[in-house]
């Protein structure tokens, strides 16, 4: 690790105490990193260079913008107000399924409610915000421990619910069956039960590349590219990257530049601010805020609910942006990425989260995975082929080192969670504070230490000392 | 009693004092508290399991005094303390404030309406700076509302009165002469600065009356000296204080009255002087130097 702190060293002290250029410095240097590793690897596969890396630099700006996006949304709770929720998959399950079903056509399979994409959204996010509030209030008013067992308990029992075959709701016709169809007031919707349920795109840029009227806007556009799209395609068909991964990176980029700034300016201003101020006053000790007049019961629950609902909205913009999910979407090792994620940036710093959810996304999700590739190539040019041996005990028994480096390369993306607990174990004993969580943003909307001149009497009078 | 409303002086001993309190009592009381007692505690009662922690406390206090309440170890003072702000819901007895009945209200209500208190074991915001820490404190602030933090246009209200409340905490650093440690984490401080803090912390809220538990307890002579100078200043801009402290030469020399509990009852109430010739308070301490 020392040459990690000695690369930390050399970054100049500009760049690291300014929020924007850390970011800034973290995703350049993994996006070289990624581009020199698919240079190689194509060089090595023997394929086209531009399309191999274009592919891979849409595939990890997505990875690195969801998890910025949701270790934002977690530094609100979990960071700020030491909110510990660990439900975190079950609310973007609600947010996602909500937004399916309230979008979903009314003779669709399973059926919905048939709303403008737009409108199903923004429903979506307020349902999810209501259901964090409801899930939490009773938890909130005790100790932090319940409220972690409450929303674990809560969202495996959204994720039961939806796999439950009732609701399946696979039927066309829902007056020729109403059985797993869901009936409220005469609202009649299903959830695809374990099948799984539609979203409304499976290609989110579509909405740039190939609206041509209102109606494509509000419920989704289907066919043609329209002139923009057109001339995207072409141009970067002309290069050899077909229109999948143009509109893959179209998407990625939108949530790294639009969405994840979005979430930063939001939540840089809920915690630079009176009310984020109260939020780690709970944190820190809930009996002190409420012995100097705050209202800690409200706040909590208000905080629950924003957080809850950018949850919600990200589950829309990540797992909503396939075209389909099912219920497995939602199992609680998502939920422990995020933390991960979180705990890798620093808990109770933003700028922490974002580069979290980079670091987290490329190198440890990721990452394994290249390196793998990589090692495996460079291996085999030396030594040929690798022994694949099916089994730990095969590879053990083999005594061949190449066996072992075989199967490990083969199980990487099992060996993933085994590197993840290693580096969690390593960061909690050696770096509790993530990246950056040892560097607190103070909670105010102004710089508290600019000692205003206008009083500058008394300070003369007896603060004769006061200089340190 | 009715020519007790018109006189703020101090009221001895009054019928309606008596632990046995009736709702209408309380009422009758709300409504004939003179505006000179801020504070009265009325029959308060509280139980942890089997220990009778306060039994049947009644006492007053005065607006713009320095009250003592003493006692040894153990006689109910904290605990006292946690009923009258809420921490501890009181098992029996009445609370009246600014003649309100404040009994049941949470700690954040009871602040609210003036009555704050300190805590034995200094509660500091740890990770939060000093400056976060006195910034927490002032009621009213409008950036607690997320919209009004949120919103761009509403934000420069926010951000108006937070520059006006950053230099009233300036100017509260630089009283305590604890300004030097104002970008210093709250944790970082030693034992008698967090005393410090934490008065500096709760007069920002602006209080009519503050509770201090044992605001001495680890602080050095010196810094000790300081403090209750502090306090005398604040008390003749008109602040009430109710202290618990140990140190009985620093009772004596400061407060006007003195309340003194013993095994969750209150033993006697007077002058410094009345309560250093007293019997049963001589036999509490067993001997102690009074
Ligand atoms: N939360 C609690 N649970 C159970 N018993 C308690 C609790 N708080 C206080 N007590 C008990 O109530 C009694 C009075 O305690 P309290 O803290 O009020 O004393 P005190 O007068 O403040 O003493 P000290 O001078 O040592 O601070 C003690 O016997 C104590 O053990
Ligand atoms: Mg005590």
């Amino acid at each position: 690790m020392s040459v990690a702190q000695r690369a930390w060293g050399a970054v100049p002290d500009s760049v690291k105490e300014s929020d924007r250029q850390l970011i800034a410095g973290v995703l350049l240097f993994t996006y070289l990193l990624y581009i020199l590793a698919q240079t190689f690897l194509a060089i090595a596969n023997n394929a086209a260079i531009l399309p191999a890396v274009a592919n891979s630099l849409q595939n990890i700006t997505f990875l690195i913008a969801v998890y910025a996006i949701m270790a934002l949304a977690l530094n609100l709770h979990w960071g700020y107000t030491g909110l510990f929720n660990i439900g975190i998959a079950g609310f973007m399950a609600v947010g996602v399924y909500s937004m399916s079903i309230l979008a979903a056509p009314a003779t669709g399979s399973p059926p919905g409610l048939g709303l403008p994409i737009p409108v199903a959204v923004v429903g979506a996010v307020a349902i999810t915000a209501l259901v964090g509030g409801i899930a939490a209030l009773p938890a909130l008013q005790l100790d932090a421990d319940y409220l972690a067992i409450v929303t674990v308990g809560f969202s495996e029992i959204i994720r039961l619910v939806l796999n439950a075959s009732y609701f399946a709701g696979t039927v066309q016709d829902p007056e020729a069956s109403g059985y797993n169809v869901v009936d409220i007031f005469g609202i009649q919707f299903g959830t695809g039960g374990g099948q799984g349920i539609n979203t409304p795109t499976s290609s989110p840029a579509d909405f740039l590349y190939s609206t041509t009227s209102l109606g494509d806007l509000l419920y989704g556009p289907s066919g043609d590219p329209n002139a923009l799209g057109s001339a995207v395609y072409a141009a970067a068909e002309s290069v050899g990257v077909n229109s999948s991964v143009v509109n893959g990176a179209t998407y990625s980029f939108f949530l790294l530049l639009v969405v994840v700034t979005l979430y930063y300016v939001l939540l840089v201003r809920i915690g630079n601010s009176p009310f984020g101020r109260v939020l780690k006053a709970i944190r820190e000790d809930e009996l002190v805020a409420q012995s100097l007049g705050k209202d800690t019961r409200w706040f909590k629950v208000k905080v629950f609910m924003v957080g809850c609902a950018l949850m919600g909205l990200g589950g829309i913009l990540w797992q909503g942006s396939f075209g389909f999910v099912n219920p497995n979407t939602f199992r609680p090792i998502v939920t422990f990425y995020i933390f991960t994620a979180l705990i890798v940036g620093g808990a109770g710093s933003n700028t922490g989260s974002v580069i979290g959810g980079a670091v987290f996304a490329a190198f440890l999700f990721e990452g394994p995975r290249q390196l793998a590739r990589i090692v495996e190539v460079l291996v085999t040019s030396v030594f040929g082929s690798l022994p694949s041996p099916t089994t730990f005990y095969a590879a053990v028994v083999s005594l061949n080192p190449l066996a072992w480096l075989g199967y490990t390369i083969d199980n990487v993306s099992t060996l993933k969670f085994v590197f993840l607990g290693a580096v969690l174990v390593y960061l909690m004993q050696n770096r509790s504070d993530g990246l950056l969580g040892h560097r607190k943003e103070i909670a105010a909307s102004i710089d508290l230490s600019d000692r205003t001149p206008r009083k500058r009497e008394s300070a003369a009078a007896d603060g004769g000392e006061s200089d340190e | 009693m009715s020519d007790a409303t018109d006189t703020p002086a101090p009221q001895g001993k009054d019928p309606d004092e008596l632990p046995e309190v009736e709702d209408s009592d309380i009422e009758k009381a709300a409504q004939e508290t003179p505006r000179g007692l801020p504070l009265r505690v009325q029959g308060l009662e509280k139980r942890f399991g089997g220990i009778t922690a306060v039994d049947g406390v009644s006492f007053e206090v005065e607006e713009g005094s320095l009250t003592g309440l003493i006692g040894p170890n153990g006689a109910g003072k904290s605990t006292t303390f946690n009923c009258i702000t809420g921490v501890h819901d009181a098992d029996g007895g009445a609370v009246l404030f600014q003649g309100e009945d404040i009994t049941g209200l949470k700690p954040y209500e009871i602040a609210n309406r003036g009555l704050v208190r300190t805590f034995q074991i200094a509660r500091e915001l740890e990770e939060m700076t000093v400056l976060e820490n006195m910034m927490l404190s002032p009621r009213g602030q409008r950036g607690e509302k997320l919209v009004n933090a949120v919103t761009p246009g509403l934000r420069d209200d926010v951000v108006a009165q937070e520059t006006d409340l950053r230099e009233e905490v300036w100017e509260t650093l630089e009283f305590f002469e604890i300004d030097h440690l104002a970008e210093e984490y709250a944790g970082n401080l030693s034992g008698g600065q967090r005393k410090l803090l934490e008065l500096a912390r709760a007069l920002m809220v602006d209080p009519d009356m503050l509770l201090l538990d044992e605001p001495f307890a680890g602080v050095n002579p010196s810094l000790e000296e300081k403090l209750l100078d502090r306090i005398h200043d604040l008390r003749e801009q008109g602040y009430t204080f109710l202290l618990v402290e140990h140190d009985m030469d620093l009772i004596m020399e400061n407060c006007e009255r003195v309340i003194v509990m013993h095994q969750g009852k209150l033993l006697a109430e007077g002058s410094p002087e009345d309560i250093k010739n007293n019997e049963q308070v001589i036999e509490a301490y067993l001997g102690e130097d009074v």
